[in-house]
């Protein structure tokens, strides 16, 4: 992990020197790098699938086998049969002109089978992040407050094992405790079959609400339980360490000392003079999450059946669905990329010394 | 009955080295409406007294004292609420790095309107008036615009200016300004001197001046006490301090300031420095750099023997009627 940015004495220091309007500069360094960014993702999103052994027609026919002359004409259908620099240049082509092309398993557009999944995977990376933020914040600064005591020494060593947990075990683990053993959640799924709403934003949990239905709210609260755990247990383990170590710095500040000699209570000393300082590097390491949290949601995905992109690639790779894959990937990284912007426009918010001129 | 009472004040810190006694047994009384000085080198236990009159002795740090009162409570005793009554309000402190004991986070404004919120309970106009007025008070100009300043808007003076302005919001009967100057320009150091000596004037309130700088307390305090090594080695009215030091170090400290040092090509300075938490000799402390030492003060430690104006901590006192140049 990088050092984290410090608030404090020293200052924050920029990777590049700023003179003002700093934000502006700042945005279009950052956009500056988009470009860069994006090329490299088409070229390894086109060529990794193409090095997995199998193109579609191979994989859908399978054992059945198929004539050579059917198997040529159906390649030169799908343009498989061009050479693979052609390939790539007609796919950039493409996507510059923002076609991501027609998926060749179910003749559907990319983008539209994207749309319609992406508001179940962002329901399942929100509430990751929430529970993350929720329970993470406050244990570090639990710990860093308590510093050396067992409650820290209990929070950095259950944070440590959350890190160190893989999503794929750790899932499983969850399934047979809570829903097989104790039967308190469902297995898979968004919601119960017995319900039907109607999907208007796509997010389960706001469509039960808008349809008043809230016994449906209620089933689809308890299938979302169990995933976001699964996905928000390694960002959890990341923010409370990074809460904790904010904490500690910014707590030997003297801004603190100033505080207390001001008669204030320790509850506003340590939460609003000393977490808002150190929220400025964990506000940052929670956007780097970002990217974590959409890896990690393709496996929690697949555990639980969660029907968002993160199942839908796998099932994509399996079928050697390229435009799928390579739309699916592309926009992912878009998505991740203005999360990290969005980040750093936050993280000027935060911190009076980039939002303002001297 | 004086307001501030300290009888006996030590404050130990433990670290792997070992236990360290920044404070090592002080005495001071400063009564109402009186200005002390405290004076002392780099390392001397001024900002670790004042702090534990404070209650801000940071962990590990033990406080001890026979006596340690403020207008007849006994701040040793006292519980955490009681004592968040008192600090903020009655005794106030400025520190000695203005751009740093400010929360870069927060307006000043905001933090100066902290402390007349939760001691003074005012809201509303009246807070942002009495803040603008405060303002206006310690010589920050447009104040009404200053209010929605960062610290980081503003020079170190005035940030200075903003950390008094903090101090004195709620008519502190006790100011402690542990060396405000020690960080500004020399230019602004005179300003802010003038500001707080004024300040002190107009209130009537006791002010505890601490600095290294024997020149600062000549012109603003009444009483000092010269500290070393976390002892105090000399304490009387400043006017017969300046005159006749009896402790070698305050002789020394006084001979090294440059308007004492007219007609010499070189100005005299104490070779060494302050003993810290492995070098602490036996003996007297200041055995090693005073020029005077003799067999008895390696061997045995000083008590602090009072005399005609006041206390000196030295087996050898200089002679009260010579000028201690060689
Ligand atoms: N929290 C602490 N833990 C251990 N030692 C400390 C602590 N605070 C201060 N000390 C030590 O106590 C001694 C006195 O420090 P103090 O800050 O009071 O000096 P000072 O007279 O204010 O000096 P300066 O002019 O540099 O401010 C120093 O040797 C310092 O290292
Ligand atoms: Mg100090």
């Amino acid at each position: 992990m990088p050092p984290p940015p410090r608030c404090g004495a020293a200052a924050i220091r920029l990777p590049f020197p700023i003179p003002y309007p700093p934000m502006l500069r700042f945005l279009l360094t950052r956009a500056g790098l988009v470009v860069p960014t994006f090329l490299g993702i088409t070229v390894l999103a086109f060529f990794l699938i193409r090095l997995v052994p199998g193109d579609p027609i191979e994989v859908r026919v399978g054992e059945r086998g198929i004539a050579p002359e059917r198997l040529a004409e159906l390649r030169h259908a799908m343009g498989l049969d061009q050479p693979l620099w052609k390939q790539y240049a007609d796919y950039l082509g493409n996507v510059l002109t923002g076609d991501f092309g027609v998926s060749l398993v179910t003749r559907n557009a990319v983008i539209d089978e994207f749309l319609s999944l992406f508001p179940a995977t962002i329901e399942l990376a929100a509430a990751a992040i929430l529970f993350a933020v929720v329970v993470g914040l406050p244990a570090g600064v639990l710990a860093a407050v308590r510093r050396g005591s067992v409650v820290d020494h209990t929070v950095m060593g259950l944070s440590l094992t959350g890190y160190s947990m893989p999503i794929f075990w750790w899932g499983l683990l969850l399934i047979l405790l809570f829903s097989v053993n104790l039967g308190w959640t469902p297995v898979s799924g968004r919601l119960d079959l017995l319900y039907y709403v109607e999907p208007e934003t796509g997010f389960m949990l706001i469509d039960t609400l808008l349809a008043g239905d809230t016994d449906a709210f209620r089933s689809a609260l308890r299938h979302l339980v169990l995933p976001a755990v699964v996905l928000g247990t390694i960002p959890l383990a990341v923010i409370a360490r990074m809460t904790r170590s904010a904490m500690l710095e910014v707590l030997g500040e003297d801004y603190i000392r100033t505080a207390r000699a001001k008669g204030l209570r320790e509850k506003r000393v340590i939460g609003l003079h000393a977490l808002r300082n150190a929220l400025i590097p964990v506000v940052t390491v929670i956007g780097l999450q970002a990217g974590t949290l959409l890896g990690g949601a393709i496996l929690t995905e697949t555990i639980f059946s969660w029907p968002g992109i993160g199942k839908w690639l796998v099932e994509s790779i399996n079928r050697r669905d390229y435009p799928a894959l390579q739309g699916g990937i592309l926009l992912i990284a878009t998505t991740v990329i203005a999360v990290n912007l969005l980040v750093d426009l936050l993280y000027g918010v935060l911190n009076p010394r980039i939002r303002h001129a001297r | 009955m004086a307001l501030l009472d300290i009888r006996n004040l030590s404050v130990e810190f433990t670290t792997r080295a070992g236990t360290f006694r920044a404070v090592d047994g002080i005495d001071l009384t400063v009564d109402e409406g009186e200005v002390v000085g405290i004076v002392g080198e780099s390392g001397s236990g001024k900002s670790v007294t004042s702090l534990a009159v404070m209650g801000l002795i940071p962990e590990p740090g033990r406080v001890v004292a026979d006596r340690l009162s403020f207008a007849g409570r006994d701040l040793r005793s006292i519980s955490g609420s009681e004592r968040r009554r008192i600090v903020g309000k009655d005794i106030a402190m400025v520190f000695q790095e203005p751009m740093t004991s400010l929360n870069p986070c927060f307006t000043v404004g905001f933090q100066i309107m902290e402390a007349l919120k939760v001691h003074e309970g005012l809201t509303g106009r009246a807070l942002r008036d009495r803040t603008v007025e405060l303002l206006d008070q310690v010589g920050i100009p447009a104040p009404e615009s200053r209010l929605r300043a960062f610290p980081h808007q503003l020079s170190g003076g005035m940030n200075q200016r903003v950390m008094i302005a903090m101090a004195i919001a709620c008519n502190p009967r006790l100011l402690i300004a542990d060396e405000p100057t020690t960080a500004l320009d020399v230019t602004i150091q005179k300003q802010i001197l003038d500001l707080l000596a004024r300040l002190q004037r107009e209130r009537g309130m006791a002010l505890i001046l601490i600095t290294h700088d024997m020149g600062v307390v000549a012109e603003t305090a009444r009483r000092v006490a010269v500290m070393y090594a976390g002892q105090v080695v000399e304490t009387r009215p400043a006017a017969d301090l300046f005159e006749r030091p009896r402790h070698p170090y305050t002789a020394a400290l006084l001979d090294a300031l440059p308007e004492r040092a007219v007609g010499r090509r070189r100005l005299p300075t104490i070779p060494g420095v302050v003993p810290g938490i492995a070098d602490r000799p036996g003996g007297c402390l200041f055995n090693p750099r005073c020029r005077f030492t003799a067999t008895r003060c390696c061997g045995l430690r000083p008590e602090l023997e009072p005399d005609d104006t006041g206390a000196t901590r030295c087996f050898f006192p200089l002679p009260a009627h010579r000028e201690v140049t060689p």
